[in-house]
């Protein structure tokens, strides 16, 4: 048994100890928010935090999960994330949408680490996260928006 | 509403007739360019022309219960474009309802109910806004009337407020909650009886909100699934599951056309939650919508499945896939470039193009090169369907309904009114999930596992590996200029295979709608023209990509007038406006185009007004003409296409090591009146990233007839890195002409724009894409 604490909760679950965490939280958990994009930890839609730093849930099977993991579906309950996610639908970042979850929960791992990061900082600490419809230039503004920064383009 | 369909009453007379009987009239407030949809409305054009058509009955789309909630009814697919949120909005703006109390419920696959769900060549406003307002507009006079009735009051007395109507004289108000069920008994007003809102009465449509060039203006409504789509509730087409679903992958032939020779299931059946190892049946050349064949794994979750699909030992047999199997790019390419140096099928001609070649002071020729590319939407294609006691129903992220329905229908050997669709919103579309190949895979899983949904799920290497690819493309151009640099003669010779090879024989030279993509409807003013078309055969998938055959010919054509230029020694814009000449409107026709995106040419004339407009637009708030630093430099170009005008100035700097910097971008579009101006701006921001990428990094290849890319680590698009420092869109206040299109005409200019730039700051003439690495050498 696989025991695992997501949002606060506690699972038990009986999966092989090399399933991907985000496949455990998708079609055993059944919490969709998490995205399944690549697989190889290359686009960062299936981003969660464990303890506050973002990971790849793609790559990480259950057995090397220690501690807690949080989910996009629990960032309003977070101070930081309830601001990232307003930034979000105050500057109307999101188009499809697939790939905001991930974008979000990297964002707020980053503004929980760095309150006040300069613009190369976000660009850097956002370039694992990929959108297709490329709404980066929103993302980095409402990244910004967040932490109080003026925009400045 | 309980009314049927028919109780929508229909004006006998055309509507030309009533529309000049109504020119007349005070009584009916109509805008100038509701004419212009009326006579769109031709059969043999626009929205009427689409199967399907349109729906203006309110009774399908808007339904508002006695709480006062206003439900519409949205039958475009959402994937990215925000038509959930501006559909909505004209509807809401039109019936004068408070956003607040606005909800959006997603139509079900049936185009008999509501006209056709087809979501793509960027169509949903330019085909539904005017529908939409009526239907609107009809329920608001449901309304006014039933409040009249209410009060036994003359209707005239009475209007409508913010979701109330209102009567002025005893200051009665009844909100729309109030007034719903009385409303419901009334029939609908006739179209010719239709009171349409002034412009200076809207409140949403055509108005200017939210993230404006670096600067929030105001707040904007709401988006519809913004808050879902922020706290992970949005639901895409792998988020449906039930209980007792069954998730799959699918093993299939790495050579387009081969199939399976024989399978060991036994390492996969032993995979912990595999349940079943079976056959996908393909359809074989040409495939069509329908999937490739293979064998599909099926377990109890998605991670078994895809285990199980690792353990599989499976020899293909490529006999069937005949050329397929040796198909590689690089040959290909220069096979191409071959057949490109003798002329081929003549699309247009004004001229003796040899002569007039052979007589020029100057002449210039460059090939460019366009490769096969892959949607890669963040959501990998992915389908739930159930099949139960002779019915089907499927939840799957398509932007063709009714294909999908149909599609499952034939699976299944049932009528398509026992299937149901229902349809997610799109990680993403770009025209990948206009072909439901992978919800037919699913049903057909659905079909051996009878009673349980089955989610089929692809995993990035099978998008990548498997898509319908945007054609690659070689285009051979040769101008002569004269003793002033101006250009006298102009040869086109465009060569990709054709989307046409999907459904038939490989047609192995463009359709009239791939012509007419920016290929024969080339605006030069130049007096001897030959545009031709040479043979390219198809060996792979072709599909619809985002503005699909206007990407490589904007490329090559934009490109190639910038070298014009540069040979001429003249400045780009200046160069580019004396090659289009004086402002005019050209009939499709004229140009040999037949198709004109389906619109009423005399609606949707080719406008080198507006040509002329957009580079001016782009070129003057870009700063144009300045001087710049060694290494930096400006790029030009524009595309008119989905009957709207994009231009677009890259401000780029490329260093010592070929490091490139992309400063700024201005762009520049026109697509006449905005419904929402606000996701405009988004889609002219995304479709610059996405035009980027093209520019620098899409490519698949083959070699043997495999692709050779498989996921984001080897097809690469634009991260934020990538990304302009700043993106600038200038929106052509143009609300005389009719509606152009939006998803897609920002995407065409952008690579040979910035090529171009790229030109400008180091000398360097990029005529293959993707520039890659192009930039050390």
């Amino acid at each position: 048994m696989i025991k695992l604490t997501i949002n606060g909760e506690k699972h038990e679950l009986d999966v092989p100890d090399n399933m991907p965490l985000l496949w455990a939280l998708r079609d055993v958990i059944g919490m969709k928010g998490t995205k399944f994009g690549c697989g190889i930890a290359q686009c960062g839609a299936c981003t969660v935090h464990m303890n506050g730093t973002a990971i790849r849930s793609c790559v990480t099977p259950v057995s090397a999960v220690s501690g807690e993991i949080t989910t996009i579906e629990a960032m309003s309950e977070d101070p930081v994330g309830k601001k990232v996610q307003q930034a979000w639908l105050d500057l109307g970042v999101a188009q499809c949408g697939y790939c905001q979850g991930g974008q979000i929960m990297n964002a707020t791992a980053l503004l929980k680490k760095t309150p006040q990061p300069e613009t190369q900082e976000i660009i850097d600490a956002m370039a694992g996260n990929l959108c297709r419809c490329g709404t980066y230039n929103r993302i980095l503004a409402a990244v910004e928006r967040a932490a109080g920064k003026e925009a400045t383009s | 509403m309980k009314h049927s369909e028919d109780t929508l009453l229909l004006a006998n007379l055309s509507r030309r007739s009533v529309l000049k009987g109504l020119a007349g009239s005070t009584a009916f407030l109509l805008a100038a360019r509701w004419d212009l949809a009326f006579a769109s409305e031709k059969a043999q054009f626009g929205a009427g022309a689409m199967p399907g058509g349109w729906v203006d009955n309110p009774n399908v789309f808007i339904h508002i219960d006695n709480s006062g909630l206003l439900t519409i009814i949205n039958n475009r697919a959402e994937m990215g474009q925000g038509i959930r949120t501006s559909m909505v909005m004209v509807a809401a703006d039109e019936l004068g309802a408070d956003w607040d109390r606005v909800k959006v419920q997603q139509a079900e696959a049936n185009q008999e109910k509501y006209g056709n769900q087809n979501t793509d060549g960027s169509r949903s406003m330019r085909h539904w806004y005017q529908p939409m307002r009526r239907a609107a507009a009809a329920a608001r006079m449901m309304l006014e009337q039933a409040a009249a009735k209410q009060w036994g009051v003359p209707v005239p007395e009475v209007h409508t407020g913010i979701h109330k109507v209102i009567h002025k004289t005893s200051g009665r108000e009844l909100g729309f909650g109030e007034l719903a069920e009385t409303a419901r008994s009334l029939d609908v007003p006739g179209r010719d009886a239709l009171f349409i809102k002034p412009d200076n009465e809207l409140r949403y449509i055509g108005k200017e909100s939210g993230w404006i060039n670096g600067k929030l203006s105001s707040a904007h409504p709401k988006a519809i699934d913004g808050e879902d789509i922020v706290t992970g509730k949005a639901v895409y087409g792998a988020d449906i599951d039930f209980d007792d679903t069954l998730y799959a992958v699918v093993a299939r032939p790495p050579v387009y056309g081969a199939k399976v020779k024989s399978v060991d299931d036994s390492a996969a059946l032993k995979v912990p939650g595999v349940k079943k190892v079976l056959r996908i049946e393909g359809s074989g050349q040409p495939a069509a919508f329908n999937p490739l064949g293979g064998v599909a794994v099926v377990a109890t979750n998605t991670w078994a499945a895809m285990e199980g699909r690792k353990a599989l030992k499976i020899k293909w047999d490529n006999s069937a896939a005949g050329e397929n199997a040796k198909y590689s790019s690089e040959a290909y390419r220069q096979s191409l470039e071959k057949v490109a140096k003798s002329p081929g099928s003549v699309i247009r001609q004004t001229g003796d193009i040899d002569a007039a070649l052979k007589t020029a002071k100057k002449r210039i020729s460059a090939t460019y090169y366009m490769p096969h590319m892959a949607h890669a939407t963040m959501e990998p294609p992915a389908a739930v369907v159930r099949f139960k006691e002779g019915k089907a129903e499927a939840w799957a992220p398509v932007q063709h309904p009714r294909a999908t329905r149909e599609g499952i229908a034939g699976v299944l050997g049932l009528d398509k009114e026992q299937v149901t669709v229902h349809q997610t919103l799109l990680g993403g579309g770009f025209g990948r999930k206009s072909k439901p190949d992978f919800v037919l895979e699913a049903a057909q899983l659905a079909k051996s596992f009878e009673g349980q949904p089955v989610k089929l799920q692809w995993s990035r290497e099978d998008d990548i590996q498997h898509d319908y690819y945007h054609a690659v493309s070689v285009d051979y151009l040769e101008a002569g200029l004269d003793d002033e640099g101006k250009a006298t003669a102009w040869l086109h010779r465009t060569l990709s295979p054709s989307i046409g090879s999907l459904f038939a024989p490989d047609p192995k030279h463009k359709g009239e709608f791939e012509l007419g993509m920016g290929f024969n409807t080339m605006p030069f003013s130049i007096p001897t023209i030959s545009l031709e078309n040479p043979p390219a055969p198809a060996h792979v998938r072709i599909g619809w990509f985002r503005s699909v055959y206007n990407l490589p010919h904007a490329w090559a054509i934009q490109s190639f007038a910038h070298e014009l230029a540069v040979a001429a020694g003249k400045d780009h814009r200046d160069y580019l406006l004396e090659l289009l000449g004086p402002a005019r409107q050209m009939h499709n026709l004229t140009v040999g185009d037949g198709w004109n995106y389906g619109e009423d040419p005399d609606l949707y004339p080719i406008d080198v007004a507006r040509m002329r407009r957009v580079i001016e637009l782009a070129t003057d708030k870009a700063g144009w003409g300045r001087k710049t630093a060694k290494g930096r430099g400006l790029g030009l170009a524009f595309h008119h296409s989905f009957v709207s005008y994009t231009a677009i100035v890259f401000d780029v700097e490329v260093d010592s090591d070929g490091q490139l910097t992309i400063h700024r971008a201005d762009i520049a579009f026109d697509c006449g009146p905005q419904a929402n101006p606000e996701r405009i701006r988004s889609q002219m921001e995304g479709s610059c990233v996405m035009g980027i990428g093209i520019a620098l990094q899409n490519e698949v290849s083959f070699k043997n007839g495999v692709a050779q890319q498989d996921n984001f680590d080897s097809y690469l698009i634009p991260r934020m890195t990538d990304a302009p420092k700043v993106v600038h869109v200038h929106l052509v206040d143009n609300p005389k002409d009719a509606m152009g299109g939006v998803g897609e005409p920002g995407l065409p200019p952008v690579a040979p724009a910035l090529c171009n730039a790229i030109y400008a700051a180091t000398g360097k003439r990029i005529r293959k894409l993707p520039v890659g690495d192009q930039l050390k050498a």
